[in-house]
């Protein structure tokens, strides 16, 4: 279990202000945010290796906030791995066995089964230089589980691997939570590692923590207009809402929301905006006719943006559906949504 | 069609030969005056030399005090270098200044400033003769100023040594349990020892060309580059020149190890 109430830390330039974070025993916890948000500070501050100017940090229950780095049982695997260049595979991960007074006869069966895990029983001896990036990324694992941490910290541990190699740390991420039950806190700036590995997640902007919940709610809504950007949503309007409907640059759609009117924003994932040459008919759904800004190919698919007067409308089409449609910049077009696909902030 | 052997493409233009021109001249600058001195003596008179008790005694005595110098300074400038490698302070900059001193100080006044301080006159010198340090004309004194002139080698090799070792292998061996003092044994040191060593080694060979401020400090016992400078003085170039052969011949081992130590690591089988 990690407590976080109140942390502050300071470098010169930037603040991660007030963190306050409850991750339970056992969790997959993601901590979003780009770089630069202070994630990974906040990371280190959990691991002791940078000083906080305010707050607590409790492990397990146990304040640590002054405890030095070696005395806080965590372990933590970094995105270069960080492997000792001069130690092969094996002293690689028997290396923090002698500073918990475990002899390795004792440590044997754990380290086995930890080995067995992350199918690393033929690397033994071989010397870490000469390693894959998934290679070493899952001895990096398997070092810092050797001395039974209470909880593991991954600062973007598949951030510097090749796709294919990705995949392989990613699943060894997750089948390794599931066998041995320890506490997870990954950095990552990918929503995507989030939504396939992390049971919850905060999300972190400018040194803020913006909202904390259940990876796919959190995915789903929103709280900011920051967080709906950084999770992906392109469309983003400043939007009045009243009347069992909303109000933005001049258009409106149908949307019920509980409560007195308010200013907000509305957003909408360019997934869910459909475009078309007639608007969809009786569907619900809801539909304007605009012109095409700009068409980008993006490989398998197409952003493709639309203006609706002054609203930018930006949606993902796919090369096949594009060419059906025969869609040219300056082509009159419907862009349509579902209004429960909606987001309202 | 060109074969991957051949000349290149490109022909070196006049900048290029330039360039190679005007390195060459540099070259012979530094190769010239020590071929001319190393083929100078007969190997008769380099025999004779050999056996001259005088000139053994003074090599040895440069040998051992520049190593005692360079072991001081592995001792105490160790601790330094990670400082200064690790950790930002205001002042940083005047500390590394100050390492660097002994390297713009010219040579006399280094010894007289080693004088100055340990001479009856000073509160330090009276102290140190109380309890029976000599510095004027005494090894001791000839490794306190071997250790002067030498430490900004070690400090500066060392340090760069400990900057290159990533910070997060420090941070991965204290999360797995280590202290700074475990973590400084069994991570940092083993990926800067190469560094160390060939500070070790820098520092040595400063100071076994040290005169300007061994004359004024210890004329006696005589290290090698007095008595080469006082066979100069009293016999002249002939007798001076097989003294400063065997000297080169030990500063050359001593920069081989050099070389030798600080060449990358051969590939891991």
């Amino acid at each position: 279990m990690i407590e976080l109430d109140g942390v502050r830390i300071e470098v010169p330039g930037f603040a991660v202000a007030d963190a306050c974070l409850r991750i339970e025993r056992g969790e997959f916890f993601c901590l979003l945010g780009h770089t630069g948000s202070g994630k990974s500070l906040l990371l280190e501050a959990i691991a002791g290796l940078m000083p906080t100017a305010a707050g607590r940090i409790l492990l397990e229950g146990r304040d640590v906030t002054r405890l030095p780095p070696e005395r806080r049982g965590i372990g933590i695997v970094y995105q270069d791995s960080a492997l000792f260049p001069h130690l092969n595979v094996q002293r690689n991960i028997r290396y923090g066995l002698r500073h918990h007074g475990q002899s390795l006869a004792q440590a044997r069966p754990r380290l086995d089964r930890i080995m067995d895990l992350l199918d690393l029983k033929r690397l033994g001896r071989r010397s870490v230089t000469h390693l894959s990036g998934g290679e070493r990324q899952r001895v990096a694992l398997a070092r810092a589980l050797a001395v039974q941490p209470s909880v593991l910290l991954l600062d973007e541990p598949l951030t510097a691997l090749d796709p294919n190699f990705r995949e392989e740390v990613r699943r060894a991420l997750k089948d390794l939570h599931r066998e041995m039950g320890l506490t997870f806190l990954m950095v990552t700036h990918d929503f995507a590692e989030a939504l396939y590995l992390a049971g919850r997640v905060a999300v972190i902007q400018g040194g803020c923590i913006r909202q904390v919940g259940a990876t796919e709610e959190v995915f789903r809504h929103p709280a900011t207009p920051e967080v709906a950007a950084f999770l992906g949503m392109r469309n983003i309007f400043a939007a009045r809402f009243a009347n069992g409907s909303a109000r933005f640059q001049g258009l409106e759609c149908p949307l019920t929301l509980d409560g007195p009117a308010r200013d907000g924003f509305l957003a909408l994932r360019p997934e869910d905006v459909a475009v078309s040459r007639t608007p969809p008919a009786g569907n619900g759904w809801t539909a304007y006719t605009g012109r095409v800004d700009q068409l980008l190919n993006l490989g398998f698919q197409f952003e493709v943006t639309v203006l609706v007067g002054k609203a930018v409308f930006t949606s993902f089409v796919t090369q096949r559906d594009l060419l059906d449609m025969g869609l040219r910049e300056g082509d009159e077009v419907s862009v349509a949504f579902d209004p429960v696909r909606a987001h309202a902030m | 069609m060109p074969s991957a052997a051949s000349a290149p493409v490109v022909s070196r233009g006049l900048f290029h030969w330039l360039m190679l021109a005007s390195g060459l001249v540099i070259l012979a600058f530094i190769v010239l005056p020590l071929y001319q001195m190393v083929t100078a003596p007969s190997p008769a008179m380099m025999w004779k030399t050999l056996q001259d008790k005088e000139v053994m005694a003074s090599i040895w005595l440069s040998v051992w005090t520049s190593s005692a110098a360079a072991g001081i300074a592995f001792v105490f400038g160790t601790p330094l270098a990670y400082l200064l490698a690790r950790t930002t302070f205001p002042g940083k900059r005047l500390v590394e200044s100050i390492i660097d001193l002994p390297i713009m100080i010219p040579h006399p006044v280094v010894g007289i400033a080693m004088l100055t301080l340990a001479g009856r006159n000073h509160a330090m010198g009276r102290a140190l003769q109380e309890m029976g340090v000599r510095i004027m004309g005494t090894e001791t004194g000839i490794v306190a100023v071997l250790l002067f002139v030498g430490l900004p080698f070690y400090v500066n090799t060392a340090k760069a040594g400990f900057e290159a070792v990533p910070r997060r292998l420090e941070n991965v061996s204290r999360s797995l349990g280590a202290g700074r003092g475990a973590t400084f044994v069994r991570v940092t040191t083993p990926l800067a020892w190469r560094h160390m060593l060939a500070g070790i080694i820098m520092c040595a060979a400063r100071a076994v060309s040290e005169f300007g401020a061994i004359v004024i400090v210890a004329y006696h016992p005589m290290i090698a580059p007095v008595l080469m400078y006082e066979r100069f003085t009293a016999y002249g170039l002939a007798y001076s020149q097989p003294v400063a052969v065997w000297l080169i011949v030990v500063c050359l081992v001593l920069f081989l190890l050099l070389r030798l130590v600080s060449l990358p690591r051969e590939k891991a089988s």
